[in-house]
């Protein structure tokens, strides 16, 4: 069968099931009620500090097929989910599905379960490095689920994600199980995305290297919702969870194409006082909001927030005054940590306020302007995110399809050509976030306006900006690198890409090896 | 005459670069074979510009190429690159008429039937070349600008370059009069801390107020601070249109003089009233008539 985007879709993925067809971005119309967590109890003697990660698997039990959910903000410093999974493989359980919301370089370790059987499923946001690139090439059975971030709470929530066991990797804890992400050697900032973890999981542990006296504070999860509290000698390498200073980028290109953003945002009238804004942490984004940041200080602008992944840059926009507040689902450097621990006006929040759609607000909707990245992008404006132009799997959406539902204006920033390839193609190789939600592109050769949005092209053209048609772009990209030869991958699939509402945008196949 | 506002260079031996480096907006960019490149890469760098040329759309950017001096390998630059038409060549260490005429006949050499003729501009940076800047500017023929390479020059003179600039200041001067002389274009020194915009906006001025008509530039980060000094104000503009409006007037009243806010405008502000809204109106800025 077809989507309503023309993506080729199994009738019935082996592994996955039946799926639904991605139908456009706002056409779900969730007829349910949310999952209800388990009722717990508790009697007032007992301790929730257990010495080992084996004596958690044997009180709960832990037992073969079961969902162990994790959370990512440890990034590639993390030392949970391997420790987690080798205990798993040490007492000979089978048939794990991993829930692990982002999976990185440090998780390789995953693949040797995979090959041994201890692990047979994996559900994530995104994936890089050597795991993504097993999974390309056919390491597991069973398909791997790809949720945006907005779509693994609302899953979690609504019951399409189950979850058995959440480890939650908390920087520090108390014995009786309050958690922050702010104190200890670990310290990663927010815990936004192990929110809904926590309350939706069965048996929730904490699993930290940082015991601080009772009552922790300030507590982001509440002893309410945590069974057990397992200490660690190390439960992550600093070096990999938070960078020292995220910079915007030196290359001359990027810098090109965050200006010429900049000036779209401006020429669409949106930067104005109440701006509210998302960018990523890659060094072009950032790079937007330094030429953004230009522009309100001549103005004499005040934004109301910034949202998304927080770096120093947009804490250092917020102790300025530029904008009155940062609503933060992830923290990227030590200047994020410090800020969302000492300052009210930095607002810790969960996957679910933040993206989800099956709620009566996220975040994402109160956006005026996101400026997101692309590996791929088509003369219908679909986004990849998720697959290199090798077909191996390099990323996934992350907060990316969510925030350009959710904005006023989506606006994409690309290098017209990376390396010797053309960003511009006729057909992704894998839809990740659908046209009708993006509405400008911005590369170093020009700006391309999606056709159903004839107000902005009007104001971008008013404004003396180079806009050119998506194909004009696509031809003079191919005028200096030819057109690339077309990929092809087997029929099998490997990864089930799912838009936020649940409903299935895209598969990844298997790339011949 | 060409408006020569900024001249980036682009390093010859980095492919990525060269095929940008019509995307930000430089009035000329300059493919270096010279400084940007080791002495082994310099072959490997030749036949990358000369594709460049070939291939590469630089839009509205001139399309400059900084050869070696002759006594390394600019005879063989200017043989491989010639023939692929650029529009310039820059032409480095320049300490004489000598210089330039045998430039020139090497480049009459390699040029191909019906080519546009390939134009040249002296980079002046040793003292000897400064000393003789009216000699050189007086070539005739394909020379259309002078430029300064100050950073050469100072440590020739074993000077103290300083961001302000004093040690420079006699160099400056006489390449724009001896250009200015000559009739042809003076180009200023690059200014080389990319990270301090606000040092480069004050060296932009301190050279656009002593009379060079533009400036090299070594990052594209550069440009618009550049063109930012170049390009005339909107109150400039203003003054220039009443400057014309008032000399039509006298014109037309059977005068050559004309008096402004009391002020009296003869010839000379004239044309420099006619320069400015020329040039406003080719960059597309807001002019009246």
């Amino acid at each position: 069968m077809k989507n309503s985007i023309g993506r080729d879709l199994p009738e019935v993925i082996e592994g996955y099931g039946q799926p639904i067809p991605y139908s456009g971005a706002f056409e779900a119309r969730p007829a349910m009620r949310r999952q209800a967590p388990k009722v717990k109890t508790i009697h007032p003697r007992d301790q929730k500090l257990v010495d080992t990660l084996e004596a958690v698997f044997q009180q709960i039990p832990i037992t073969d097929g079961m969902t162990l959910s994790f959370h990512h903000h440890f990034r590639n410093g993390d030392g949970v989910v391997n420790q987690v999974l080798a205990t798993a493989a040490a007492l000979g359980i089978k048939n794990l599905k991993v829930a692990l919301s982002s999976v990185f370089p440090v998780h390789e370790t995953l693949i040797a379960y995979m090959k041994s059987g201890v692990v047979t499923a994996l559900d994530t946001n995104y994936m890089s490095g050597p795991v993504a690139k097993a999974v390309s090439e056919g390491v597991l059975a069973t398909p791997v689920v790809l949720r945006t971030h907005g779509g693994r709470a609302r899953a979690i929530e609504c019951g399409q994600l189950p979850i058995d066991v959440a480890f939650i990797a908390a920087p520090a804890a108390d014995e009786y199980g309050n958690l922050n992400g702010v104190q200890g050697p670990a310290a990663c900032g927010s815990l936004g995305y192990a929110f809904p973890d926590a309350e939706y999981a069965d048996h929730v542990v904490a699993v930290t290297d940082y015991i601080a006296e009772y009552p922790l504070a300030p507590i982001s999860i509440p002893q309410c919702l945590v069974d057990y509290v397992v200490k660690v000698d190390c439960a992550g390498d600093p070096r990999g969870i938070v960078s020292g200073t995220t910079k915007i980028t030196k290359d001359p290109v990027g810098l090109k194409i965050a200006a010429m953003a900049a000036k779209v945002i401006e020429a669409a009238g949106l930067l104005k006082n109440g701006f509210s804004f998302q960018t990523g942490a890659g060094g072009v984004s950032l790079a937007v909001a330094h030429f953004i940041r230009q522009r309100m200080e001549q103005e004499h602008i005040v934004g109301s927030f910034a949202l998304g992944g927080i770096t120093g840059y947009m804490v250092d926009m917020l102790e300025k005054g530029f904008f009155k507040k940062l609503i933060d689902v992830q923290g990227f450097d030590l200047e994020a940590i410090r800020s969302i621990k000492t300052n009210p006006n930095h607002l810790e929040v969960s996957a679910n306020f933040y993206a989800s759609p099956f709620n009566v607000g996220c975040a994402v909707n109160r956006l005026d302007v996101v400026v997101l990245g692309a590996t791929e992008i088509d003369v219908d404006f679909h986004v990849n995110v998720v697959t290199g132009s090798d077909g191996v799997i390099m990323g996934g959406s992350g907060g990316h399809a969510d925030a350009a539902a959710g904005a006023k204006v989506t606006i994409v920033v690309a290098n017209l050509l990376r390396g010797r390839l053309p960003i511009i193609v006729e057909q992704v190789l894998t839809a990740t976030t659908p046209g009708e939600t993006i509405d400008v592109l911005v590369t170093e050769r020009g700006v391309a306006v999606n056709p159903q949005r004839p107000e902005l092209l009007r104001q971008l053209l008013a404004a003396g900006l180079p806009v050119k048609e998506i194909q004009d772009l696509k031809a003079m990209a191919e005028k200096i690198a030819g057109v690339p030869r077309k990929l092809t991958t087997s029929d099998r699939v490997v990864a089930v890409v799912e838009y936020r509402d649940g409903s299935v945008i895209d598969v990844v196949r298997q790339v011949h090896q | 005459m060409n408006l020569r506002r900024t001249m980036l260079f682009i390093p010859g031996n980095n492919p990525g670069m060269l095929q940008n480096g019509g995307v930000f907006g430089a009035d000329s960019v300059i493919l270096d074979l010279e400084d940007a490149v080791a002495p082994q890469e310099k072959d490997a760098a030749r036949l990358l510009v000369a594709q460049a040329l070939q291939t590469v759309d630089y839009g509205t950017s001139e399309r400059v190429v900084r050869i070696n001096p002759l006594d390394t390998f600019g005879a063989e630059d200017i043989q491989m690159i010639v023939p692929c038409q650029p529009d310039v060549l820059l032409v480095p260490k320049v300490e004489g008429v000598q210089d330039i005429e045998k430039v020139t006949a090497l480049v009459a050499q390699a040029e191909t039937a019906g080519q546009k003729p390939v134009q040249l501009i002296a980079l002046l940076e040793t003292a000897k070349g400064i000393a003789l800047a009216y000699e050189i500017a007086q070539s005739k023929g394909r020379l259309t600008a002078l430029a300064l390479g100050a950073e050469d020059y100072t440590a020739g003179l074993g000077a103290t370059r300083t961001k302000e600039g004093k040690e420079i200041f006699t160099a400056r001067s006489l390449v724009i009069n001896a250009a200015a002389a000559a009739g042809i274009q003076s180009l200023d020194t690059p200014f080389t801390d990319a990270n301090d915009e606000a040092g480069l906006y004050q060296d932009t001025l301190t050279g656009k107020e002593l009379g060079f008509k533009g400036k090299l530039a070594i990052n594209p980060r550069q440009i618009d601070v550049i063109h930012g000094v170049f390009n005339p104000t909107p109150a400039v503009i203003e003054w220039a249109e009443e400057v014309v409006h008032a000399i039509r007037k006298a014109e037309s009243e059977g005068s050559g003089v004309a008096s402004l806010h009391g002020k009296m405008v003869d010839a000379p502000i004239v044309a420099r009233a006619e320069y400015i809204l020329k040039l406003a109106r080719r960059l597309g800025l807001e002019v009246m008539q």
